[in-house]
């Protein structure tokens, strides 16, 4: 059968491409720029398209707990959120995590609070990096909804058995209309066959889940969230290779190695953002400049081997992030050097917060991040790109 | 497929435990007064079975006392020494002051 | 008979090893109303006593299914559960119980119970009201009563404990249009299982909150647990009752008559302090007062004793020097 591309929002092919995956309780709660996933999804069951339990949470806390507990029985859940909803339904995505409960969610990646930002940045998921929870990044509308495919079909394998999460960027992939396949049922029933849990709650079988550790085990119970996470790397490529068998075009896997072969300088990048990256690398190339991109798929776990074999030999790296530690520096920057460091190897890596809530960074700022590598710059700090100096007031009041 | 993947020796995934497995652990060992049933006013009107917090107060059928003056054999009621923590409430309740609080002995 | 066969327990919901404290009201009125529930049913329940005492890996006291995620959402991974086994089929013959001390219900939990009942989710949710947040070493919650002393409500020179009345939780459930709604005790321990039975007999949300005496943070004498119960409801200060389908069935009243507060406050050190301080007995005619107001709204006027009703004139007057300083 025939996949037809069609022209649609962000969102509502992510909500379709959801409804592919066959989730049994759908709970969302409203947030911009997330929404349209969730309006579009109670539309499909409202339809009679999915049959999928769709419960009116009464907050995003709400949702994560009621799909944890629907996971706990033994149902494949579904929730989206972004920024605020994350960080408040974060508390319940540890447990989740703790609890190897195969849950996915979206996540329309929004700038966090305060000030008040409904645009894109990275913050809100960085900011729960630790929990084990696993991380895909989809760069535009087709990768977030074959994601959402591959993100199941990892979290349920047994080897796994973690929470997903796709995340895709607010406004710039939720709102804009791309043509997208969304992947045929048939084709997407034999992909991912129903779910069968390990352990679930059953009257007929019955279990104890969430009981309390001491000091004497709670550190293997931990370990053993950050052992799945780890264990995923291979079921994600795994989990693409076969996504290409079935639907007969390549999607999902770790990263993506854009004219890195022969690259002098790397960019490495995650998201949407990554578009406006591949023009300025393909024009600049065009001029004799050896400059590629990785863009970071899966970013939790961290796939630092697939890492290596593409920047080993590079000679700067210049890491573009949407994200920053504040106190600290960058996000996927210290990764980075991390990654070189215990490998021995001692590239200059340069690191950038290009934006936070939404104000993109246009071409010629790539194009000024890579000129700078090239002429050897070495940055002694993190550095919050093209920071309008003239709006700050000052810094300390009354001084 | 609980059975198989839950132990009280190991972790399990997720750390999910074995159902009903706490009898491991003999809470009667806390005690510091134990409940006597004296087994000859009580009319077995079950108080101290309900209102044990933790249900160690049995019926025991195989013996019965006679309430005196009438013609009615009322089972014994005794408590399980492994789990009883001597809170006394079943020395309060009990209507016909049956059972006594003694201080327990090494 | 030997003492396994003489001791069974192959039929409870609770296996017995749980660490709940001695003449814990709470574990009584657990064991009671999972016991009335039966094994087929799956339990959620919120972090505090009731899910320590139950469930230190791995000797667990559940015998039917049950998960503990945190402290506030017992209510919505009762709702996801409830959604899992209906969307699967799985439901007939099988209730879904919340569970969840004042604490995690009434205060940090309410968002989700309140989620849970306006969604007519069908699940009954259980809240053992202590009257503190116990597990954490007794501080203060929604639920603690007026001039309880707790840790985050002390008694002092200038305290007279929790400075607050109970919040009427069982109100709020109300509200919210649900088939039944009780409050039961667990010094009324053979009540527990019809008031579970008639719960259970109503499909829709479904809550009942039941008054555990805590002998640990009420410093009251474990033995005397029913007893104190019993004395909550037989002096006014914790009515009992039901809501079935809006209509209110208030426990009858005490046979001996209703009593004077004293007789339930004097055993608990967590009010010994107003038997004490200087002054004391005002806040005890202030909590007599509560009382008075209690037995009104649920019996009428005419039940309210006298003595009851010289408390709320004396509190009025000492709320009059306050309004004479105003204007003056």
């Amino acid at each position: 059968m025939a996949e037809t591309q069609e022209i649609l929002e962000g969102a509502m092919a992510v909500a379709h491409a959801v409804s592919r995956c066959r989730p049994e309780v759908v709970a969302a709660y409203p947030i911009t720029p997330q929404t349209h996933i969730s309006e579009e999804l109670s539309q499909i069951v409202a339809d009679g398209d999915l049959n999928a339990e769709f419960v009116k949470v009464e907050s995003e806390f709400g949702a994560a707990s009621v799909i944890c507990g629907a996971s706990a029985a033994g149902a494949r859940a579904y929730t989206a959120t972004s920024s605020q909803g994350l960080l408040l339904m974060s508390e319940v995505l540890w447990n989740i995590a703790g609890m190897r409960l195969p849950i996915v969610l979206a996540c329309a990646n929004r700038s966090i609070s305060a000030p008040l930002s409904i645009w894109c940045d990275h913050q809100d998921a960085e900011a729960i990096r630790d929990a084990g929870i696993i991380q895909l990044y989809a760069e535009d509308n087709q990768e977030a909804c074959d994601q959402h495919l591959i993100a199941y079909k990892v979290a349920e394998d047994r080897r796994v058995l973690l929470p997903a999460m796709v995340n895709l960027d607010g406004f710039l992939l939720t709102h804009v209309f791309e043509p997208t396949i969304i992947p045929d049922q048939d084709l997407s029933d034999q992909y991912l066959p129903p779910y069968e849990a390990v352990m679930k709650l059953d009257v007929n079988d019955p279990a104890t889940f969430g009981a309390f550790t001491e000091p004497d085990k709670c550190m293997e119970g931990r370990w053993m969230v950050h052992d799945a996470c780890r264990r995923s790397l291979p079921v994600i490529e795994e989990a693409s290779a076969e996504f290409e068998k079935i639907f007969g075009r390549p999607s999902g896997g770790l990263l993506e190695e854009f004219h890195t072969d022969d690259a002098d300088i790397i960019l490495v990048a995650k998201g949407s953002l990554s578009g406006t990256i591949k023009d300025v690398v393909e024009e600049m190339r065009a001029e004799g400049t050896k400059v590629g991109l990785m863009r970071i798929k899966t970013y939790r776990p961290w796939p630092e081997e697939a890492i290596l074999r593409v920047i080993k030999d590079a000679k700067h790296i210049a890491v573009i992030e949407r994200g920053a530690s504040f106190g600290a520096g960058g996000v996927m920057t210290p990764e980075i050097k991390e990654t070189l460091f215990d490998a021995g190897l001692q590239i200059p890596v340069s690191g950038y917060c290009v934006q936070l809530g939404g104000r993109e960074v246009p071409p010629d700022g790539i194009r000024e991040i890579v000129d700078r590598a090239a002429k050897g710059e070495k940055q002694t700090a993190y550095e919050y790109f093209r920071l309008k100096e003239d709006i700050l007031p000052d810094l300390v009041p009354g001084a | 497929m609980s059975k198989e993947l839950l132990s009280t020796e190991k972790l399990s995934i997720g750390c999910v435990a074995p159902p009903a497995a706490s009898m491991v652990n003999k809470t009667g060992t806390w005690r510091t007064q134990r409940p006597v049933f004296k087994n000859e006013a009580c009319i077995g009107c079950r108080a101290c079975e309900l209102a044990c917090p933790e249900g160690c107060v049995f019926e025991d059928p195989e013996h019965t006392h006679v309430l005196e003056g009438k013609d009615r054999e009322v089972a014994n009621r005794v408590f399980d020494p492994d789990f009883c923590k001597g809170c006394g409430i079943c020395a309060t309740e009990c209507p016909v002051d049956d059972i006594d609080m003694v201080m327990e002995e090494k | 008979m030997a003492s396994d066969e003489l001791f069974d327990y192959s039929d409870r919901v609770l296996t017995p090893g749980y660490t709940s404290c001695l003449g814990c009201g709470e574990a009584l009125a657990m064991r009671i109303v999972t016991q009335a529930v039966g094994k087929n049913a799956v339990f959620t329940n919120c972090t505090g006593c009731s899910e320590i005492f139950t469930s230190r890996y791995p000797t667990s006291s559940w015998a039917a299914p049950w998960l503990h995620s945190l402290f506030e959402n017992s209510a919505a991974i009762a709702s996801g559960v409830y959604y899992a086994l209906k969307h699967k089929g799985k439901l007939e013959g099988v209730n879904v119980i919340g569970t969840g001390g004042d604490g995690g219900t009434a205060d940090i939990g309410l968002q989700c119970l309140s989620g849970a009942a306006e969604r007519g989710d069908d699940l009954l949710y259980c809240c053992w009201d202590n009257e503190a947040y116990m597990n954490t070493g007794i501080q203060r919650s929604s639920l603690t009563p007026l001039d309880a002393a707790t840790t985050t409500s002390p008694s002092g020179k200038a305290s007279w404990g929790n400075d607050r009345p109970k919040k009427d939780l069982p109100a709020i459930m109300a509200a919210h249009h649900i088939p039944y709604v009780g409050v039961g005790s667990c010094g009324y321990y053979r009540e527990l299982p019809k008031m579970v039975k008639k719960a259970l007999s109503y499909r829709g949300p479904k809550y009942l909150q039941v008054h555990a005496v805590c002998p640990l943070g009420w410093r009251s004498d474990p033995g005397k647990t029913c007893e104190i119960a019993r004395l909550a409801f037989e002096t006014g200060c914790y009515p009992l009752y039901e809501i079935i389908e809006g209509e209110m069935k208030a426990h009858k009243p005490p046979k001996g008559g209703w009593k004077p507060v004293e007789e339930y406050l004097k055993p608990q050190g967590r009010f010994r302090h107003l038997f004490r301080q200087a002054d004391g007995e005002q806040q005890i005619v202030r909590v007599q007062a509560l009382a008075a107001e209690n037995i009104r709204r649920f019996y009428g006027d005419d039940e309210v004793p006298d003595f009851a009703k010289e408390a709320e004139k004396k509190v009025a007057d000492m709320a009059e020097p306050q309004e004479a300083e105003a204007t003056a």
